[in-house]
């Protein structure tokens, strides 16, 4: 009986953490011990991607709040250029879809050069909806497919 | 390659003698604008003469049952076994099993070549309906079998065939978040199949020029941060090279009817704009300017307008300019949004893909955007291609992808009524269709 109880118990964690994972995303992640830095500093510590809601491109405040750590690092590490990478969710046509990437690429770049970040340090590229992450045709995976992934080169 | 050559064969002493009582309406034909009606029973004898006579019958057997407008009978059903390809069948036999027509030929050899006598015999009046002779080389036997099947086609419905034809598309395979998809091109049957792409890079929407000798298509870098770009292959040799060297993204090629340009969408500062290119001479011309997504431009059947999609009325829709640029108007005006637009071959139709109340359809509009009508539906349906007779379309089907298992991706044909839908072999997931024009003779 116990055994079964606890499993609920971990099943209903899981599904609270999974509720709000985009604002775990926004929010700065607890410090670890990874060199600062290092790409995985950068992944870890500040935030790699940001989200977008359906068929938008406009920089939703929890996107800002990450660019804007992401600027602040980059100003600090200048030895890194940048690819940003727009991404779609599955529900829109392959074609416009790579437009809709490149749109929300296009935007954090904006936001990065108004941060202060030279513009010729950032590459941008969409992949549309042919790389999701998770891949999954639920909302939950939909909303973490809407996005912009900050690659360090 | 030595292509197929044709002659007709005359009817003879049957064709004359049929003549003379012909009742009013025979059944060996079809109405397909018609709103009901029932597929035209055909019996097809094996060929005889040669061992590739069965395979040929197989292969015009299975084109015109997949067609939705005809329905093969079984040959275990047939009365008249000596049936053979000089002489009348008797007709009384065939009748007697419901069969309004009966198709027979004969192979013989020609010098190294394979020639291949067929008739087509209208049952229910009692003559010939068609006959045709080709001489080719014995590889080619299955381009024959379809040019048999589209002659048969076109006597029966009055509409041309499209079964000696090709399908190009992106053959998927691999996990939903490293998936492989490479360029594949096979016969409209899924014979053939071969790839054109090695799948080391993505590779997506390919599309025919007219004479099949290349094809369009948009390909990712080595690098990751390379932007995606058109690049321009030949069939044959597999030689491919870069479709203009724009600083930005390059994506949703497409050819002109001539095969002169290629219209495409070029992607940079956040807007997407068409963009024409010159084949030969690679000069390039902007056909759009706005600030917002202007893609999927594809070229009316006479090279004169050009329909695209646009959010730059706030909502994905569709709209026609001038093949030159200007004088842009949006023709659809339905719930929802319009994607994909393709102008039929014949120039009556323009099939779309439409998102609307969370699911996805494939369906038609005149080109002036009235008698919007759906044809086919579901959780994720995309990219129509027009067959070249206008009257059939392939498109592409995803299911939804759930516990980590990615959802199958298959091809569908329809028909315009929305009648007849099936799925088209393939031998991995496949999505991005592109129907070829015939295959030239």
């Amino acid at each position: 009986m116990m055994r079964t109880f606890k499993a609920f118990a971990v099943i209903a964690a899981m599904i609270v953490m999974a509720a709000c994972s985009n604002q775990q995303e926004a929010a700065a992640p607890a410090t670890t011990t990874v060199t600062p830095g290092s790409v995985a500093d950068f992944r870890q510590n500040v935030g790699d991607r940001v989200f977008f809601d359906t068929d938008m491109s406009v920089i939703r405040e929890d996107g800002r709040q990450t660019l804007n750590r992401q600027a602040e690092w980059l100003k600090k590490y200048t030895q890194y250029q940048i690819t940003i990478e727009g991404h779609c969710d599955e529900r829109g046509t392959r074609e416009y879809n790579f437009a809709l990437g490149e749109r929300r690429a296009n935007a954090a770049k904006q936001y990065l050069v108004a941060q202060g970040i030279p513009a010729a340090r950032i590459k941008t590229i969409s992949f549309g909806k042919e790389n999701p992450d998770p891949p999954g045709s639920d909302e939950a995976a939909w909303a973490r497919n809407r996005r912009d992934v900050t690659a360090l080169q | 390659m030595m292509l197929p050559r044709r002659s007709t064969i005359l009817g003879g002493a049957a064709l004359a003698a049929g003549a003379a009582a012909v009742p009013a309406r025979a059944q060996l034909t079809i109405d397909m604008t018609r709103p009901t009606f029932e597929p035209v029973p055909i019996a097809i004898v094996d060929f005889a003469g040669d061992r590739v006579g069965a395979d040929i019958a197989n292969v015009v057997r299975n084109d015109l049952q997949n067609s939705g407008l005809f329905r093969s009978l079984p040959p275990s059903s047939f009365i008249q076994r000596d049936v053979n390809a000089s002489t009348p069948p008797r007709f009384p036999e065939w009748r007697q099993i419901g069969a309004a027509g009966v198709v027979v030929g004969q192979v013989g050899q020609a010098g190294g070549n394979i020639k291949v006598d067929f008739r087509l015999w209208d049952v229910v009046v009692g003559q010939q309906a068609a006959g045709l002779s080709f001489t080719s080389q014995p590889a080619n036997w299955r381009r024959l079998a379809h040019i048999i099947a589209d002659a048969i086609y076109k006597r029966v419905t009055g509409e041309e065939g499209y079964f000696d034809t090709r399908i190009a598309y992106v053959a998927e395979s691999g996990p939903g978040n490293a998936r492989v998809k490479r360029i594949a091109i096979m016969d409209q049957d899924g014979a053939n199949n071969r790839y054109i792409t090695d799948g080391r890079t993505l590779a997506v929407t390919p599309r025919f020029s007219p004479t099949l000798q290349e094809i369009v298509y948009m390909a990712f870098g080595e690098n990751r941060s390379t932007p995606p770009r058109v690049y321009l292959q030949n069939v044959d040799s597999g030689r491919r090279e870069l479709l203009g060297n724009f600083p930005g993204m390059s994506f949703a090629p497409r050819f002109s009817p001539d095969g002169t340009k290629v219209v495409m969408s070029i992607a940079a500062d956040g807007r997407t704009n068409i963009y024409e290119m010159d084949v030969r001479g690679r000069a390039q011309r902007q056909l759009t300017n706005s600030s917002a997504i202007d893609t999927s431009p594809c070229f009316s059947n006479d090279g004169t307008q050009i329909v695209f999609n646009s959010d730059r009325g706030g909502s994905q829709q569709l709209y026609v300019m001038s093949a030159s640029g200007g004088g842009e108007r949006r023709i659809s005006f339905g719930e929802g949004r319009y994607a994909t637009p393709v102008w039929s071959p014949r120039g009556d139709w323009i099939a779309f893909t439409k998102i609307s109340g969370g699911s996805f359809g494939i369906g038609v509009m005149r080109t002036d955007g009235g008698g919007e009508r759906m044809l086919a539906s579901g959780f994720l349906v995309e990219g129509p291609t027009w067959a070249p007779n206008g009257r059939v379309l392939a498109y592409f089907r995803q299911q939804p992808s759930s516990a980590g298992r990615t959802g199958a991706v298959t091809l569908h044909q329809v028909d315009i009524t929305g009648r007849f839908e099936r799925q088209i072999p393939t031998p991995t997931d496949a999505s991005d269709p592109a129907w070829s024009p015939l295959i030239p003779q």
